[in-house]
């Protein structure tokens, strides 16, 4: 079955060709055109992966892998990476959350995005979104990655900045391209290091040679896996860098999930598990992941609680949730990680899409206090937001994300890389997240109705909201926990890519008793939701004095905007205003104020009087034989 | 025959010149302007007629030829072009056409 892995380039392909296609004509095509090669050239990638996936399952390539090799980029000074991409377990992975949720949100945004201009442009840019995270994930060299990596960073550019028009946009998507550029700096750094350590950039080959050339704990481990850590934490809005993504959702509701769910925030996770070997050698480094990703998925969730725009609780929650995942890489249960960014991209893209499709209802209203009541008039949103709320909130056994993050929180105490305090923040963040989703469930689908309806979402919105609303209920079942019979094809697929959890000793018993805490405050917290919703008096008895600065400093993501702005932003903007006039400045001012001078010399002379032209040339001859004669 | 000495006729190219030159820059008529430019352009065919007969070679007569047929030529583009002027400015002094500027 060979023949059919030589797909794999079409993956990448078929977007790039969408992109082009309508990039260069795409000014000239009808809508209909537009979304047809728009949706269809990502379906059709979505059909090849799937296909793929079927044929990876049934016929296993030796070595679990398989790599396809296009052409050599170029060749200098015996290092030279090729264009060729790898497929092992968890690429396909990847490749196939890629691909069928983006193909989904695609299709949603055939509808959601019809009205306004810009048609071919927004399909062009999503095109371009897809192919550059598939040559991430199937890059089998860092550079191609990188290539992926940056292709990325510039469309949530394009994307997050699609209505240009307005001067905010603009500036949340100059931000989400400058903070994730730190990181993406890092990166660079870091794979120069790999470069001077290794001599090549091949996955496979670093993998492999890691251990050979770094000894553990060495300091030369640590930087380049603290480098590479850095680009991850950059485009996964981790803390510190995580402060670009809430203003990100500037862009269209569609943008948003592909940005949230299926690409760009998952990257990172996606580096950190690429290159587990590098961490292996680096518990240092590893330990931190940990504990960054503790830390953010604490932060996040906090300020999500005291958010009023309902996509920014969901980007609040994104943070968190991808601090989950790195919290998972961090003890060492790389396919948890996995397994919950699996699921995450269900339930998350789901999220935002329904999210969306409340916002074009209730015409362009972001503010949860102003909606309501929409239970009964939109039940198919309202009933796919809730499974993808449940999800998200980890309700125990009907839905997916109570797997995944369970398995998550479980080894975060179990692992021997765990500890009590990881495993209180992720219990501790899972309780919040509970409330403050199904704080939103409440404001936006209960109680009384108080804006207008203006617009009826059609079939190209509500099916796939439909399919990822079962997709978050069911797909959780492909990894069960051990004392539910221990079902896990999941891991099981991903352990010839990854290697598995090493348990501490801890008794069988704990597990089931922290499973059951975790259960039981996932249900109390949607009590609680429902206790501040019917009493809003109670959350305004709370919002007093300390209490208001509290939740002003938790609605403003800890300020750590306002800290930003003031060491790094202000200094650098003050200096370079005190830099203005330097000597270097004064060099090139003063060739350019030259040229100008003798422009306005030589404009003089040019005045339309025929005589003068004359004697220019009388003096001029004069001149030129004088010259010639006596010297 | 009388006979004229290369200084004498060199010198008398030189004056003519000198005239002309002067003319082009004083006068403010086109017309008057043209007209030095004529006698400029007489002065230095005078020039090669007197050099061509001092070195005994017929080159200095051909050149003056040349001159002559492109001095036709330029009064005939010359007067035209002084006529449209005319037409269209009913001016033909140099300082106020002076429209050829940026």
């Amino acid at each position: 079955m060979d023949n059919i892995l030589n797909l794999l380039w079409l993956l990448p392909a078929l977007p790039l060709f969408g992109f082009l296609v309508l990039a260069i004509f795409g000014s000239k095509f009808s809508k209909r055109a537009i979304a047809f090669i728009g949706v269809g050239t990502v379906g059709i990638s979505a059909l090849i992966a799937i296909i793929i996936g079927i044929s990876y399952l049934t016929h296993t390539p030796p070595g679990n892998s398989y790599s396809q090799t296009l052409w050599t980029w170029f060749n200098v000074a015996g290092f030279s990476p090729s264009i060729s991409f790898y497929l092992d377990p968890l690429s396909l992975i990847f490749c196939f959350v890629v691909t069928f949720v983006g193909f989904l949100i695609h299709w949603y945004s055939a509808e959601s995005m019809e009205e306004g201009e810009g048609y071919a442009r927004y399909f062009a840019y999503m095109n371009l979104f897809i192919c550059a995270m598939l040559v991430l994930v199937l890059a089998d060299n860092l550079l191609l990655l990188y290539m992926g990596w940056e292709g990325v960073g510039l469309c949530s550019f394009l994307l997050i900045g699609f209505w240009y028009k307005d001067d905010e946009n603009s500036a949340a998507a100059r931000k989400a391209f400058i903070v994730t550029r730190i990181g993406d700096t890092m990166m660079l750094i870091g794979l120069f290091l790999l470069v001077k350590s290794f001599g090549t950039l091949n996955v496979a080959a670093i993998l492999s040679g890691a251990p050979a050339v770094w000894t553990q704990g060495s300091s030369l481990a640590f930087w380049g896996a603290f480098l590479l850590l850095g680009g991850a934490l950059g485009k996964s809005a981790q803390f510190p860098l995580q402060v670009w993504l809430p203003d990100a959702m500037a862009g269209p509701s569609p943008v948003s999930a592909l940005i949230h769910a299926a690409t760009m925030v998952t990257a990172g996770v996606y580096l950190i598990a690429r290159m587990h070997v590098l961490y292996d050698l680096a518990p240092a480094v590893q330990m931190l992941i940990a504990i960054i990703g503790a830390v953010t998925l604490i932060i996040a969730g906090f300020s999500a609680l005291m958010q009023n725009d309902i996509k920014r609780i969901l980007a609040y929650s994104t943070i968190s949730q991808i601090g989950y995942m790195f919290l998972a890489l961090g003890v060492g249960a790389y396919s948890s990680g996995v397994f919950h960014f699996f699921i995450h991209a269900f339930f998350k893209s789901l999220l935002f899409l329904s999210a969306g499709a409340v916002i074009l209802a209730l015409g362009d209203e972001h503010d949860i206090r102003k909606m309501g009541g929409l239970r009964k008039k939109m039940p198919v949103v309202f009933w796919t937001f809730l499974f993808g709320a449940g999800a998200l909130a980890a309700l125990p056994f009907v839905t997916a994300g109570f797997y995944s993050k369970d398995e998550i929180i479980w080894y975060a105490f179990a692992s021997d890389k765990g500890s009590i305090w990881l495993w209180l923040a992720a219990f501790g963040g899972a309780f919040i997240t509970s409330i403050y989703t199904f704080r939103m469930v409440f404001h936006t689908f209960f109680g009384e109705q108080k804006t207008e309806i203006s617009y009826v979402p059609g079939n190209r919105i509500k099916i796939p909201l439909i399919i990822l609303g079962i997709l978050s209920l069911i797909a959780g079942f492909v990894e069960l926990p051990e004392w539910m019979g221990y079902f896990a094809p999941f891991s099981k697929f991903l352990n010839t890519a990854l290697p598995a959890v090493s348990l501490a000793n801890v008794a069988g018993s704990t597990e089931t008793i922290l499973l059951l805490i975790n259960m039981i405050f996932a249900l109390l917290g949607v009590w609680i939701a429902w206790q501040f919703y019917k009493k809003p008096q109670l959350l305004s008895s709370l919002q007093t004095g300390a209490g208001k600065r509290l939740s002003n400093f938790l609605f403003e993501g800890w300020k750590f905007d306002w800290v930003y702005d003031h060491v790094f932003v202000r200094p650098a903007v003050w200096l370079s205003r005190i830099d203005k006039t330097d000597f270097i400045e004064k060099i090139y001012g003063g060739v350019g104020g030259l040229n100008l001078w003798l422009n306005k010399m030589f404009d003089r002379t040019e005045n339309g009087n025929i005589r003068w032209y004359t004697l220019g040339v009388a003096v001029g001859a004069v001149i030129t034989l004088t010259i010639i004669l006596f010297l | 025959m009388v006979t004229v000495s290369m200084n004498t006729g060199l010198l008398l190219a030189s004056i003519l010149f000198l005239i002309g030159l002067v003319g082009v820059l004083t006068r403010r008529n086109i017309l008057f302007i043209l007209m030095s430019i004529e006698i400029m352009l007489n002065a230095t065919g005078l020039a090669f007629i007197v050099a061509g007969a001092h070195w005994l070679q017929a080159d200095g007569q051909v050149m003056f030829l040349f001159i002559l047929a492109m001095a036709a030529a330029e009064v005939a583009l010359g007067l035209a072009l002084i006529l449209q002027m005319h037409r269209q400015h009913k001016t033909l002094d140099s300082n106020v056409l002076n429209l050829l500027k940026d």
